[in-house]
């Protein structure tokens, strides 16, 4: 439903049961509106909902890792990681040419970059928190990451030209938009091998509630597991950041709000919840964002830190405690 | 004289079969060039059915014995074997069902019940997506049963309190259903009331379920008392054996110093000392 809604709305309206017969594959009474609803706003649609339940995905299996209601993708700076990884490509090919500009002109390009730049931040905060072992340091150093990375992209942009800056600060927005059907191809396929790994850890996340030496004496193998974890978030977190821009809070909030609706810890039920509530919530985001001007698209990325912001702190005045 | 004595304690006990045997065990910690061993020459043998207690001053090494034991942390030389193989010769997998652990670490705040919490003990029977059979569902009721704990199963185990959350974790360690398990100062935060009936349960467990039950603790007294065997840390060595033996031996002299606390071998407890 909220698919049909968030389809429905844009620029040009166009009545709802015109809008359901293009999607069932009948001719509208326009051939415009046909050519709107499948090749802008469905593949809009469906982005949204990838990069919504990937994200929440991703925010919760770090929460589950780190031990630590705090963590998530955009927090510990995997995001910053994955926008280094484009910042690099797209800023980079105007510094240095050749073969980056090849590079950064192909989809698989900018996925496969902005993930290596997320696993890259997120093993080295691993690699750090290990060390510490103190949660709140986690997510202090995070945060250095993500401040170190920021910096990084700064000095890439002080040495751009105004061209390559303006399509990176407009990657940055986050936008749903633009991606032609081969793109959600290469996106769903990513995307798609991320989860298909999920299956396999689902017991592992379980007993990681319990700590990981409980998790040892379980019979589980701690650091094949996190490979994995780590595997999967920096794909999800990659791919997204590289199609959708660095969208902050849905990876924070999300799992929040489902652990408070369902009232539960396992996985099992988590998983599945945490992808059908982000896709969701990034829907109602994106019809925010077309909702105010029906002109003007707000960037995505400006709509979900404003919902997503207050929404985590009323869950901690409400509830005072957020779990893991 | 009382190597001698050690010698005697050790051939005692051999004739039953072992559940964990060490030889020679060195414990401490290993980085990469510089290894500080904490005790040496540990050579125990625990059976089926025993209580065992752990003892010794803060500091002795009686965690990093309890590490050592369940594979955690490697031994600096020696033996630790479980029913007669060494422990290294097992897989992770195959090793939680031998082992279970009741650790002091704090458990991550989470939504998980109290069932939810004993039922992960299932983790190394169920399948790929941990689904709970016939046969898990009793051992998860038996271990509720035993812990006295039924009545708390659907409630979240962080509204508990710490004596509810030590039976919870005692629970989860008997449903993983293993030869041995391991508890570190389980008592720890515990009033009077409470520590004796965690130590009642151990005991009643080691008996008619005959497991292997060793724990770590500083309720000395209680220990020694409750305990079918003992092994004192102290600084020059390490003894185990009966409570008997080791009062003959006077091994209970050397695990604190005199001057605060005096074994009083009557009594079969130690008692402060007073101040002249």
């Amino acid at each position: 439903m909220v698919l049909l809604v968030s389809i429905s709305l844009g620029s040009v309206s166009i009545p709802l049961d015109e809008i359901i017969a293009v999607l069932l594959g009948n001719d509208s009474s326009k051939s415009s509106w046909a050519t709107i609803i499948l090749h802008f706003r469905l593949p809009k649609a469906i982005t949204a909902m990838l990069v919504g339940s990937g994200l929440s995905i991703a925010g919760l299996l770090m929460q589950t890792l780190f031990k630590n209601p705090l963590a998530g993708p955009f927090v510990l700076g995997i995001s910053s990681g994955a926008s280094l990884g484009v910042a690099i490509l797209i800023l980079g090919a105007g510094i240095f040419g050749g073969v980056l500009t090849a590079i950064s002109l192909s989809s698989w390009g900018l996925a496969i970059a902005s993930s290596i730049g997320a696993a890259l931040v997120l093993f080295a905060v691993l690699i750090t928190a290990n060390k510490v072992r103190n949660t709140m340091s986690i997510l202090i150093i995070g945060l250095m990451f993500g401040t170190v990375t920021s910096a990084i992209i700064s000095v890439f942009t002080f040495f751009s030209n105004a061209d390559k800056i303006q399509q990176f600060v407009f990657w940055g927005f986050g936008s749903l938009g633009n991606l032609s059907w081969n793109e959600i191809l290469v996106f769903f396929t990513i995307y798609l091998t991320g989860i298909i790994n999920l299956i396999g850890i689902i017991k592992p996340l379980n007993s990681l509630l319990i700590g990981e030496n409980y998790a040892k004496s379980l019979g589980i193998n701690i650091k094949k597991n996190r490979n994995i974890i780590l595997l999967i978030t920096s794909l999800l977190t990659g791919v997204i950041t590289a199609f959708a821009g660095p969208i902050a809070f849905i990876g924070l909030a999300v799992p929040h709000i489902t652990k408070l609706v369902f009232k539960t810890s396992d996985h099992k039920i988590l998983l599945p919840a945490v992808a059908i509530l982000g896709a969701i919530i990034l829907l109602v985001c994106d019809i925010v964002a077309q909702l105010p001007t029906s002109e003007f698209t707000l960037p995505i990325n400006a709509v979900t830190s404003l919902i997503g912001a207050p929404v985590v702190i009323w869950l901690l005045v409400r509830k005072n405690k957020l779990y893991v | 004289m009382v190597i001698g004595k050690k010698k005697q304690i050790i051939r005692m006990s051999s004739s039953i079969k072992n559940s964990i045997e060490t030889k020679n065990l060195h414990i401490g910690y290993q980085q990469k060039k510089s290894v500080s061993t904490i005790q040496k020459n540990i050579s125990v043998q625990l059976h089926k059915g025993e209580l065992v207690g752990i003892l010794g001053k803060n500091g002795i090494g009686k965690s990093t014995l309890l590490r050592t034991l369940t594979g955690v942390q490697d031994a600096i030389s020696g033996e630790v074997l479980i029913q007669g193989k060494n422990i290294q010769s097992y897989s992770l997998k195959e090793l939680s069902r031998l082992i279970s652990l009741v650790l002091t670490e704090r458990l991550p705040e989470s939504q998980l019940t109290v069932y939810e919490l004993v039922a992960l003990g299932r983790q190394p029977y169920t399948n790929w997506i941990g689904r709970l059979e016939k046969k898990d569902i009793e051992k998860i009721n038996w271990a509720l049963e035993q812990t006295e704990i039924l009545s708390l199963a659907n409630r979240h185990f962080n509204e508990l309190s710490d004596g509810q959350l030590q039976r919870v974790l005692i629970a989860r360690a008997l449903a993983q259903d293993t030869q041995i398990i391991l508890l570190d100062e389980p008592t720890a935060h515990l009033d009077m009331h409470h520590t004796i009936k965690i130590f009642k349960l151990l005991k009643k467990l080691s008996k008619e379920a005959n497991k292997t039950i060793i724990i770590t603790t500083h309720e000395v007294n209680l220990a020694i008392n409750s305990s079918d065997q003992l092994i004192l840390l102290t600084d020059k060595e390490v003894v185990a054996g009966s409570k008997e033996l080791l009062i003959e031996s006077n091994s209970f002299d050397h695990l604190f110093s005199s001057e605060i606390v005096n074994f009083n071998s009557s009594l079969e407890q130690f008692i402060v000392t007073k101040e002249s």
